[in-house]
């Protein structure tokens, strides 16, 4: 997240004053038969940081293309900073893109990439040589202006590309995938460059992106998207902690999934009846449900405890054997098997030596978590 | 250098000097021989020489007197000058022609690129010859051509065209298209369709887009199109004997008439080794612009 943080929390969508840079209203996309995008109404707040997340194939590449003006929407209409920028060709709009491929012109140099889009706009030309400085220090590539994209790595062309796609200042840049072509640690490097880059220019930053790990990163707000529809906007945190479907919460992250009967005991309490003979699972949720209503109850692994012996300062406590123990250096999940077949995912921080951990495969171990670790969704 | 590789590099080398330099020593002998009413119809040949000082007397006959005599005839460099221009005109042309044509295959559903590649190609399987002759009777006074325009009622008389300098850039237009449209349509063919999505995202109108980026892209290819026509064209010699008239001027055709109906082997052998000469640098610089290309693509 890259503004919750601090009292002054940077969350224009939640003050209905704020007039957003882009809306989609109700805009529906086919190809064909193919129906890309499914009548999705959106708002985009100036200077945001919006993550389109989901599978392949899921329209959200299609909605960056409509936002660039690669296509045209089939029905509804889209709003740049209030006007309706559908009759508007590419080359017209005050947005520019970033590609997943990069698109660099190999017959042109670093600088005369970066140079390519203002010579085009009407800056006057001795202007254009220090915008161009300017772009290659932003992206700390002014000692490689001179070379052509095919004599730079891969890191490095990356950034050429998001230095030539902001270089007419933007209103909006979208960023498809950008970080796709890298391996994961310059991957992760680059992110908070992005952040830090999009924090200095003050530009919105739309990127479309299928890893979720990404989109958690950067993101002031994310849309996932599955079958041209929005499943839910929200902050990271929000969608990580109050996921709105089962489809969200598996999606991102790891989850456990309980399905039941929802009995309401108090206020927004509710004991879960999920087999026979086992105590209810006690959990909360903000959504209201009716006496014997089917709810999945989801809760993620790194809020289920595991232990030797059965604590007895928590909520709902379950027994079960370990099924199988993934070791990931910093943490483990241990997946464990309760008496009814079911399997549980439990996450613990390696915070001991593994040769001091006090149980093994088949063991028996007592899982358990809070009243408030999870949450209860209906669908 | 171990046995395997001066084995790799013996192969080619021989190749070169089994079917190039010794043919080209045989021609630059005889151009620097003299006329005779001989078989074969030249003076001093190797036959007979048993000792050095036989050596010695046949190199003392052999001189540059051929060479002169091309600089003295004003004949000789205005072949050469006027197949230049034919050559260079004909490669234009070639070019308006053939890149749109490539471009248009490289434009093409991919499921029709293999048919339109086949249909560049097709007029390869028929005989040069009687293709050029096939536009003989296009182009003729009652030529196909002349009976659809008279026909349309855009002229009155038929037009002459056969036996002019048109009918040749005709002919070589034709013949050496498929040279142009295939190096062309292979450059076009590896252009990424998100580079000209960049450029219009950048500011560019579609046309600005071809100019900046298609056209930059394309000039390997439009390079190597180029000097497969202007070479081969430089030196035709079919084309302008079967299409042309009397006053097409092409050095070719000054090399078979120096050959077969002046029998003169030293003249005929010293304009062609002056064609070969001016032929190098085209050559070098084409493979010039391969090396580059391929240094590009590393």
């Amino acid at each position: 997240m890259a503004f919750d943080s601090g009292s002054a929390a940077f969350a224009p969508w939640e003050d209905p004053g704020q007039k957003p840079l882009i809306s989609f209203k109700s805009v529906t996309k086919r190809f064909g038969n193919f129906t890309a995008i499914d009548n999705l109404t959106l708002d985009i707040f100036e200077k945001e940081f919006f993550a389109l997340l989901g599978p392949s194939g899921c329209g959200k590449t299609t909605l960056m293309r409509m936002l660039a003006g690669f296509e045209a929407p089939s029905e509804g209409t889209i709003m740049l900073d209030g006007q309706d920028i559908g009759p508007i060709p590419p080359n017209k709009r005050a947005v520019n893109m970033m590609f997943q491929s990069y698109a660099l012109f190999p017959h042109l140099s670093v600088a005369d990439n970066i140079a390519f889009g203002l010579k085009r706009s009407d800056m006057p030309k001795s202007e254009i040589a220090g915008r161009v400085e300017e772009m290659l220090s932003l992206v700390q590539l002014s000692q490689f202006a001179s070379r052509r994209p095919h004599q730079i790595s891969g890191g490095q062309r990356q950034r050429v590309a998001l230095a030539r796609s902001l270089a007419k200042a933007p209103k909006l840049l979208l960023l498809d995938e950008p970080l796709g072509a890298l391996d994961k640690k310059l991957r992760q490097e680059t992110q908070f460059e992005l952040m830090d880059i999009q924090e200095k220019t003050g530009t919105t930053f739309v990127i479309v992106t299928h890893d979720q790990e990404e989109a958690m990163t950067v993101a002031s707000r994310i849309a996932v998207v599955n079958h041209g529809k929005l499943v839910q906007v929200a902050p990271p945190d929000r969608i990580y902690e109050a996921p709105n479907s089962i489809y969200v919460a598996d999606f991102i992250g790891d989850v456990n999934i309980i399905k039941g009967l929802a009995k309401p005991e108090s206020d927004n309490r509710y004991a879960i009846q999920w087999c026979e003979n086992h105590a209810p699972i006690i959990g909360t949720s903000q959504h209201a449900f009716a006496s014997d209503d089917i709810c999945h109850f989801a809760i993620r692994p790194e809020k289920v405890s595991i232990t030797r012996d059965r604590p007895t300062d928590r909520t709902n406590t379950m027994q079960g054997k370990v099924l199988e123990i993934a070791y990931l250096g910093n943490i483990s999940t241990y997946h464990v098997e309760l008496p009814t077949g079911q399997v549980i995912k439990a996450q613990q921080a390696n915070n001991r030596r593994i040769s001091r951990r006090s149980f093994t495969w088949h063991d028996s171990v007592w899982l358990s978590f809070t009243d408030t670790a999870g949450v209860l969704l209906s669908q | 250098m171990d046995l395997r590789k001066l084995f790799l590099i013996l192969v080619p080398y021989s190749w070169l000097l089994a079917l190039f330099l010794i043919p080209f020593a045989i021609v630059l002998k005889i151009a620097l021989s003299d006329y005779a009413i001989a078989i074969p119809p030249y003076v001093p040949t190797l036959d007979g020489i048993g000792n050095w000082s036989d050596f010695k007397t046949f190199l003392s006959e052999l001189d540059f007197e051929n060479f002169i005599f091309l600089t003295e005839d004003e004949l000789y460099w205005r072949a050469y000058l006027s197949s230049a221009k034919i050559a260079f005109l004909s490669t234009l042309m070639t070019l308006l022609v053939g890149f749109p044509l490539a471009y248009a295959m490289a434009r093409a559903a991919s499921e029709w690129r293999p048919t339109l590649m086949m249909l560049a190609i097709l007029p390869f399987w028929t005989s040069f010859l009687i293709r050029v002759y096939a536009w003989k009777s296009i182009l003729s006074q009652e030529g196909y051509l002349n009976q659809v325009l008279l026909w349309v009622g855009v002229i009155d008389s038929p037009l002459m065209i056969l036996n002019t300098n048109t009918a040749v850039y005709i002919g070589i237009v034709y013949t050496y298209l498929p040279f142009m449209v295939l190096p062309v349509y292979a450059a076009l063919e590896k252009l990424d369709d998100t580079l000209l999505e960049a450029a219009e995202d950048l500011g560019c109108s579609r046309f600005q887009a071809f100019w900046l980026v298609t056209v930059p892209l394309s000039k390997p290819g439009i390079i190597a199109g180029c000097f497969l026509v202007f070479i081969p064209a430089l030196g035709e010699f079919v084309i302008p004997s079967v299409l042309g008239g009397s006053d097409t001027l092409m050095i070719g055709k000054v090399l078979w008439e120096e050959f077969f109906s002046n029998r003169d082997w030293p003249v005929a052998s010293a304009v062609a080794v002056i064609l070969l000469l001016l032929l190098i640098l085209p050559i070098v610089l084409f493979q010039r612009n391969e090396q580059k290309q391929r240094e590009a693509e590393k």
